[in-house]
């Protein structure tokens, strides 16, 4: 307690300080240049996706304005983050964890529905999902029990692996609740990625791997998937059983991003996009717009800069000064890389539809600001070595 | 430790770097490699060709006042995919269109139901067009009607309301003309498919589908025009992409006139009026007026008819049942071309020509004797009256029955009695040739043909049904014979001798075509064919409604010519003899007491009446003339079944025609108020104004809708 109270008083200190300059040099802008590129660029392609529709309902700006909110808020977010010691959210992790479990049990009862999934809450206007700062608070909960002192030991004590899965373990139970399948199988990736850079026996990694198999196969032999998780792999497997109703959104993506060619419609002049023949355009399909009216250039300038992120983020890990800080930085990569990958995969047809925003670039609240602070919470981990 | 970390870190960098340019790999094979299919498929998405419906062509009577026009009309319309994709099957919405509409959910279900589904209502109730195409269910609806239902797109999906051209009958001088008219309705299937590929039919036409509309549609209908249209996934239009017009179809003129047409229309419901004032049902009616120099149609009506505008926003079952109901005397019907009856005693001018062919002499005299026995049948003159030795064209005035059954008998002896199986006989061969029992050709589509029961159709019907008399033979009538054993053995005795020798063609069956009755049916417009014959000199013109086509400029397309289907098999001095006779009709026959002051003196006028017989029904009324008696240009005819005599039910009606046509007027002629004052019809046609608008000849000051 009294270490927190002695961050908190340094934190105070640091703001104070005259010296801005030297200050912000020691934050990655590199990184926070990258992934402001994406969440404009974001913004302009929720803005070209909703400008009809929300230009019918009178305000063709609505959002591209909300977006640009969020990511107001996200920066304010990240902000703050940068400022707080890792010790600080090292020693908060147990509460923000806590806190973000109240989180998916609250949207358990009272969330909302929306595609099948009771995902989001709705709290004065706006919608929340919790699972999205779940993804932060795990990180940070998983890096904090992983980077557990163990003195000569090269790998972490069999029982801190233990809790770890058990941690990660609640969260993941009840998100399959609501059901979020994709946020799940992104957790455990993350996990995983974790656990490996932490450190584990590669018994523990091809034990758990097995365990994942045979546990999907039991899933799907077992029937717990809801009935729009298999009508979505029916229509990954065979996509034109259906062509006006699940694999319709596929479809339609697929058309969008093959129209664009090299060098896309131009900004504005998708008609996919303008006719809005792509459902769920700005959240989950988002990276059809640039498909379309960006062209292969345009979409290759995401891909790249994900990569750029990733590669940013595993760079910061490998010159962690301590575990902690790197598998911090490995799980935000993972996390990054893999619903990334996830999204524009299931964009371009090459995974089942699971319903994960594209980072920083959909549109959408919670994923905006749980990823700022995500990288704030990093950036402050990185400076923190580099002034060392 | 730090080394197996870093380690793992970088096979997870590359990992996820593998990761990503898998799907560089895969956006560069869409994208770039396969592009170009998806660019067509996103136009395909994209842009929708739909037909601008061509401006339809007017129809109007010969003086040019408009017949069928158009209007633009405001219509609610139901896309049937929309709603079936509703959780609830559009339940709500049916129910909310419903109360708005003031109709009920049933008659909506029914409406947009696609002719062929297995719970669609019968044609033309169900939905005749594309199952694609959004269906009008109610039209010339209020426009804040329609707004509160497009401010309230979320409550009423898959309900628009859009503007449409639609028909309207502006009934000029009371002229109804429904079943004449026709009406428009979307293209079926099967019509589609029988369509000339060069006809320009499309899935979504509106075509005629009865009447004029129908008969004249390719001329009518104009060329569509095409707009390709860019949409979005809802099918909301986003812009115009390009526009090729559409032509406006020419205007058919007609060689009906509208005043004309009203006064028949008028008349045939007081003939109708004035037989049920005597107890008779007079279930329907026909009238029809040809010009009979050339075969053109002036009036032609049906009664019972209808409102043609009920076909304008689709027909709910209960509308489509009256226009079919036997109670309300089957409206859709079109007795004048479509309606069989026998032709009683109007065929007594065919017998008259037969006989002559025969060799019996016109100026001889015939015996009307209250009865005759024959093949040892007595047949009965009408009231058993009895005139003595006549001249047949005194039997044609007074109608004398038994003098016709003596010539028939006479000819059937001569062409072989029973013992010729085949061929025509000689009465048959003479109706022929008056156009009797085969299609006059008017241009209206659905034309009965009628039949003659001569010889040869005797033989032809038995081969057709002797199986089912001879089955009855050996079974009988068991079912009747539950409700009433003697009839039932009637039956099976009818059934044993019709089974023996039911292709002879008998006496009795001579005598029973001598009057019009028998097996022999005609429809009102053969017989008005037949008495045109005679008047003009023997030529059989096929009857025509179209006088002309005309652009929407006023220059002629096409014009009708006249055309000769037939002379009649006889001589000019039969012709000349029967004209005669018929005009004595009206001095001293059966119609003298109709025409107490007319001024037959100049305008002397044919007629003969009849009474048919019909099976247990009252009789069919009869009466049919022409006029003026010496240099004949119209034909009237009129029928009502189950309306008693032809001169008691029709003869008033047929004297206001006449009337109407010369501007008679008790018994002076004032040509201003006659409806063709130079006792012929227009010679020419009506011009169109600079608005698309007829100018009607005669009446300046009048200008007609567009």
């Amino acid at each position: 307690m009294s270490e927190a109270l002695r961050d908190a008083s340094s934190i105070w200190r640091k703001v104070s300080t005259p010296s801005g300059r030297r200050h912000y040099r020691r934050y990655d802008m590199a990184l926070v240049l990258a992934a402001l590129s994406l969440s404009l660029l974001g913004g302009l392609l929720v803005w070209s996706s909703t400008r009809v529709s929300a230009g019918d309902a009178g305000d063709p700006f609505f959002f591209l304005k909300r977006h640009l909110l969020n990511l107001t808020l996200g920066l304010i977010l990240c902000l703050i983050a940068s400022q707080v010691s890792h010790r600080l959210v090292r020693a908060y992790a147990p509460v923000l964890y806590v806190l973000s479990l109240i989180g998916l049990v609250a949207v358990l009862l009272v969330g909302t529905v929306v595609n099948g999934a009771k995902s989001w809450i709705a709290v004065a206007g706006f919608t929340v999902q919790p699972a999205e700062f779940v993804k932060v608070s795990i990180i940070v909960i998983l890096a904090t029990l992983l980077a557990e002192k163990r003195d000569a030991e090269n790998q972490p004590m069999n029982l801190i692996v233990i809790i770890s899965l058990a941690v990660a373990a609640v969260p993941v139970l009840l998100i399959l609740l609501q059901p979020d399948l994709g946020t799940v199988l992104m957790i455990l990736a993350t996990l995983f990625a974790m656990l490996a850079v932490s450190g584990v026996s590669r018994w523990w990694l091809i034990g758990l791997v097995s365990t994942g198999v045979s546990a999907v196969a039991l899933i799907v032999a077992a029937g717990v998937l809801a009935q729009y998780q298999i009508d979505r792999f029916t229509a990954f497997l065979n996509p034109d059983s259906d062509p006006l109703g699940v694999s319709y959104n596929v479809r339609q993506a697929e058309i969008a991003i093959g129209s664009g060619g090299w060098f896309g419609n131009g900004l504005f002049q998708g008609t996919q996009t303008a006719g809005q023949f792509v459902p769920e355009q700005r959240t989950d399909f988002i990276f059809s717009v640039a498909g379309e009216e960006l062209g292969f250039f345009g979409s290759s300038i995401i891909l790249l800069l994900m990569l750029f992120i990733t590669w940013r983020l595993i760079n910061i890990a490998a010159r962690a000064e301590d575990l902690f800080g790197r598998l911090v930085a490995v799980g935000m990569a993972a996390w990054i890389a893999i619903q990334g990958f996830q999204n524009i995969g299931m964009n371009l047809e090459l995974l089942p539809v699971t319903g994960v925003p594209l980072p920083f670039v959909s549109y959408g609240g919670s994923s905006m600001m749980a990823l700022w602070l995500g990288i704030g919470v990093i950036l402050n981990l990185d400076a923190t070595k580099r002034r060392i | 430790m730090r080394d197996q970390s870093i380690l793992r870190l970088q096979v997870f960098k590359w990992f996820i770097t593998a990761l990503l340019i898998t799907l560089l790999a895969r956006l560069f094979f869409i994208q770039v490699i396969t592009g170009e299919d998806y660019a067509a498929l996103a136009d395909q998405n994209r842009i929708r060709e739909i037909s601008t419906q061509a401006v339809r062509g007017l129809i109007v009577d010969q003086a040019g006042r408009p017949l069928v026009a158009n209007r633009t009309s405001l219509v609610i319309t139901l896309d049937r995919k929309t709603i079936s994709e509703l959780p609830d099957q559009g339940a709500d919405v049916l129910s909310r269109l419903s109360n708005l509409l003031k109709t009920n959910v049933e008659d909506l279900k029914n409406r947009i139901t696609p002719c062929g589904a297995t719970d669609a209502a019968p044609p033309p109730i169900c939905w005749n067009g594309s199952p694609l195409q959004p269906v009008p269910v109610a039209r010339d609806i209020d426009s804040t009607l329609a707004l509160r239902i497009m401010e309230n797109t979320l409550r009423f999906p898959g309900v628009n309301a859009e503007v449409v051209a639609e028909r309207v009958y502006p009934a000029p001088n009371g002229a109804n003309a429904a079943h004449l008219l026709g009406y428009i309705g979307p293209i079926s299937s099967d019509e589609l498919a029988a369509a000339d590929p060069t006809s320009g039919y499309l899935r979504t036409s509106i075509v005629g589908r009865a009447g004029l509309e129908k008969q004249y549609d390719l001329l009518l209908r104009g060329t569509d025009g095409k707009k390709q249209l860019a949409v979005d996934r809802a099918g909301n239009v986003v812009g115009q992409i390009g526009e090729n017009p559409s032509v406006p179809g020419n205007y058919l003129v007609t060689s009906l006139d509208a005043r004309l047409q009203g006064v028949v229309e008028r008349e045939l419901q007081n003939a109708i009026d004035r037989a049920r004032s005597n107890d008779f049902k007079a279930d329907g009616g026909a009238a029809v007026v040809l010009d009979v120099t050339n075969g053109q149609v002036l009036a032609m009506a049906s009664y019972p008819s209808y409102d043609p505008e009920i076909w304008l926003d689709g027909l709910t079952n209960k509308e489509y049942k009256a226009l079919i109901s036997e109670a309300n005397g089957v409206p859709l019907l079109h007795r004048p071309t479509q309606g069989l009856y026998a032709p009683a005693s109007t065929f007594k001018v065919v017998m008259t020509a037969a006989a002559e062919k025969a060799g019996l002499p016109l100026t001889g005299l015939y015996n009307c004797s209250p009865e005759v026995t024959i093949s040892s049948r007595v047949f009965r003159n009408y009231e058993s009256r009895a005139y003595g030795p006549i001249s047949l064209a005194r039997a044609l005035e007074v109608s004398c029955n038994t003098v016709f059954y003596r010539i028939a008998n006479e000819l059937w002896v001569q062409s072989g009695k029973d013992e010729v199986r085949t061929g025509r006989d000689p009465i048959e061969k003479m109706a022929t040739t008056f156009g009797l029992g085969k299609l006059t050709g008017i241009d209206l589509p659905s034309e009965s043909a009628g039949r003659i029961g001569g010889r040869e159709w005797k033989r032809q019907n038995w081969e057709r049904n002797k199986d089912v008399w001879c089955e009855r033979a050996k079974t009988g009538y068991p079912e009747t014979a539950k409700r009433d054993p003697v009839w039932a053995e009637t039956l099976r005795q009818y059934a044993v001798e019709n089974c023996q020798d039911g292709y002879l063609f008998r006496a009795g069956d001579a005598v029973n075509i001598s009057i019009g009755q028998g097996d022999t049916v005609v429809t009102p417009l053969q017989v008005a064919v037949a008495y045109s014959a005679i008047a003009n000199g023997g030529t059989l013109f096929q009857p025509q409604l179209a006088k002309a086509i005309i652009d929407v400029k006023g220059n002629v397309v096409q014009k009708f010519e006249p055309k000769v289907t037939g002379k009649v098999a006889t001589s000019p001095r039969v012709l000349s003899y029967l004209r005669e006779s018929l005009a004595g009709t009206a001095v001293n026959g059966t119609t003298a007491w109709v025409f107490p002051g007319f001024p037959l003196d100049q305008i002397p006028i044919a007629s003969k009446t009849g009474t048919g017989q019909v099976f247990n029904k009252q009789s069919t009324s009869w009466l049919a003339t022409f006029a003026p008696a010496d240099k004949p240009r119209f034909a009237v005819v009129m029928m009502v079944s189950q309306g008693g005599t032809g001169s008691g039910t029709s003869g008033p009606s047929i004297r206001k025609i006449y009337e109407a046509i010369y501007g008679v007027t008790g018994s002076t002629i004032d040509k201003s108020a006659a409806i063709f004052p130079n006792g012929k019809p227009l010679a020419k046609l009506p011009s169109v104004d600079q608005s698309g608008a007829t100018v009607i000849i005669g009446e300046p000051a009048l200008r007609s809708q567009r």
